[in-house]
């Protein structure tokens, strides 16, 4: 009996230590920092097993890997934070270049054609959001019907064949094919998804939503539109990825993205400490969760795993460096 | 406000049916700026529906409503809320997840001049200087309502009442489920509100704690006001006598009806 009081009292202190000590308190109170250190383990190790994980091809392919997740996964943290979810912004993403292509092909500029491709985009989170709000429809089963929905157009309107980019010149290297095109974008959006999120009152009142939906409409609020707002920016983004995307391998796939690239980008936001049942998110952590797969993805070919264990041991993977986050999110409860 | 004598929220013979059921009958009470009234009754004696009827959620059946002495019909709660009357709930009012200044500037945030950004910096000072002026003390306005004690919600919840200008408080059980040195805190929070010449109407069951604040005592019975006094030395007695013959009525009927059914029974 004594002896477990001790161990107890040698746990708590051992715990007071830790969350006091300021270094450790910095990485507790920041979110997406425990995660972060994963990363830095994992690039370590996979440093020490293969010598050219941080050779600047592989940093190329690690990008590569992360860069349209990332952008996906920023805009699907605004939903999480609101409880909501979009299942269908991976096909979004293959949608959108073919809207672009048969803009193009109609004897409009390639702008146009991004432009269109981004609207049609839009407008598809946009219907998401008014049947998720105003029908009363949970939202993974919306954006679930509207998965199947946008791939069969996709594949009704490509006949199934996949199709050359249009554009030449600058646009194609600005929009995806020069070699840090996709870096800057995927910069460019988590900084103003973040900054939006924390500095701004659309930020606010979507953690508002989220948190508390009956004091959210008490204040005054409108809920229905911030629900609404968030739907449309995830599938802009998920538009703009898919654009992205075209650009950089100059030709447009009906079957790219899907179901694969949008469950990597959810896997992102929540191992980087965003909350599936909301009022808790960053898009920074959704970043640096998303480069951590892209890491574990990456580190795994490097070291020639093979292709059938490959998704067991991604699968674990995944688990093991959320329930990491997870064991320091309980820590840096208990430091408070 | 330049008579002290004038009410700020006066009802007059509000009745209030749901069909056949009469939850109000022929209630008039009212609250001066600076005065704290306690309203107390059991469970369905219809407190709630006084409430609602106060802050505009519902419509009396009859009866007439006056905010500073003027006849006011409260279409709405936004209305109501604009007159200066406000309910703090215990559970609805505040985001659990967002800070304590986010909470009291939600919807009327600043921004940084000539810009779409927070001016979080400017809030949260403006948040800790008002909360330092109700005596609500805090570790810091940066930390989130979840992580707060159920009294510092309260004060958290009130203060952002005030703080949206209200002038006439409604507060709902504010010392439900709070401990002892809790509760003391919010009662002496509600004595710095009296002076700041706010009107309160205080909800509760526990008469003990409601007589040590309020300066008068409404017993709401039945949908009736069978009690109206100011507080004095003799309120507690009184209330225990009335509550008391109650219960007494209410044990006669019910050993009278389980007779009734008793002869039904053996017939």
């Amino acid at each position: 009996m004594s002896q477990s009081n001790t161990s107890q009292s040698q746990i708590s202190t051992l715990r007071r230590q830790l969350t006091q000590n300021p270094v450790s308190q910095f990485f507790l109170k920041q979110r997406e920092a425990s995660i972060a250190i994963i990363g830095v383990l994992l690039i370590i190790y996979f440093e020490s097993q293969t010598s050219v994980f941080l050779q600047h091809d592989n940093i190329i392919n690690l990008y590569q890997f992360t860069a349209e997740t990332a952008i996906i996964a920023a805009g699907e943290v605004m939903l999480l934070i609101l409880g909501e979810i979009d299942l269908s912004v991976g096909n979004v993403y293959a949608l959108a270049p073919f809207i672009m292509y048969f803009t193009v092909q109609d004897h409009y500029p390639v702008v146009v054609g991004i432009l269109a491709g981004l609207l049609v985009s839009a407008f598809i989170g946009f219907l998401n959001g008014v049947v998720t709000v105003f029908l009363g429809i949970p939202s993974f089963i919306t954006t679930l019907g509207s998965l199947y929905i946008i791939n069969g157009l996709t594949l009704t309107i490509s006949n199934g064949f996949p199709e050359l980019t249009p554009g030449t010149g600058q646009i194609v290297n600005i929009m995806g094919n020069g070699p840090y095109s996709e870096i800057i974008w995927t910069v460019i959006v988590v900084f103003i998804l973040q900054f939006v999120l924390s500095r701004t009152r659309w930020g606010m009142y979507t953690f508002a939503t989220g948190g508390n939906i009956v004091g959210a409409k008490e204040v005054g609020i409108n809920t229905n539109l911030i629900k609404i707002g968030n739907f449309v920016i995830v599938a802009f983004l998920g538009g703009l990825s898919g654009i992205l995307a075209s650009f950089r391998i100059s030709s447009i796939d009906p079957l790219a993205g899907g179901s694969t690239i949008m469950f990597s980008a959810i896997a992102g936001a929540v191992i980087g400490g965003t909350a599936l049942n909301g009022g808790v998110g960053t898009v920074v952590g959704s970043l640096i969760g998303v480069i951590v797969l892209s890491i574990i993805k990456d580190g795994f070919t490097l070291l020639g795993i093979s292709a059938f264990t490959f998704d067991l041991i991604l699968g674990i993977s995944i688990l093991v460096a959320m329930l990491l986050n997870v064991r320091l999110q309980m820590l840096r409860k208990a430091g408070n | 406000m330049a008579d002290t004598n004038m009410s700020a929220l006066r009802v007059e013979h509000i009745s209030k049916n749901y069909g056949a059921v009469t939850a109000l009958r022929d209630v008039s009470l009212g609250v001066k700026y600076g005065e704290a009234l306690g309203l107390i009754g059991d469970n369905g004696a219809g407190k709630s529906t006084l409430i609602k009827i106060m802050t505009g959620y519902t419509s009396p059946s009859s009866g007439a409503i006056y905010v500073n002495e003027e006849l006011k019909h409260l279409h709405s709660v936004s209305y109501a809320r604009t007159l200066g009357i406000e309910t703090v709930y215990q559970d609805l009012a505040m985001i659990s997840e967002l800070s304590v200044f986010q909470n009291m500037f939600l919807k009327r945030e600043l921004l940084i001049r000539g810009t779409p950004f927070l001016d979080n910096g400017r809030m949260k000072r403006e948040a800790q200087e008002f909360l330092l002026t109700l005596g609500v003390k805090l570790p810091s306005v940066d930390v989130e309502v979840s992580k707060l004690s159920g009294g510092q919600r309260q004060a958290v919840a009130i203060a952002r009442a005030l703080f949206m200008n209200a002038k006439i408080l409604l507060l709902d059980e504010p010392l439900a489920a709070m401990g002892a040195r809790e509760g003391a805190a919010i009662l002496e929070l509600i004595n710095n509100l009296k002076k700041k010449n706010v009107a309160i109407i205080m909800i509760g069951h526990n008469y003990a704690q409601v007589l040590e604040v309020c300066d008068r005592i409404n017993l709401l019975q039945r949908g009736v006001i069978t009690y109206d006094k100011g507080v004095s030395s003799n309120s507690m007695d009184e209330l225990n006598d009335i509550i008391i013959r109650e219960y007494r009525i209410d044990q006669k009927q019910a050993e009278s009806s389980a007779a009734a059914d008793g002869a039904n029974k053996s017939h």
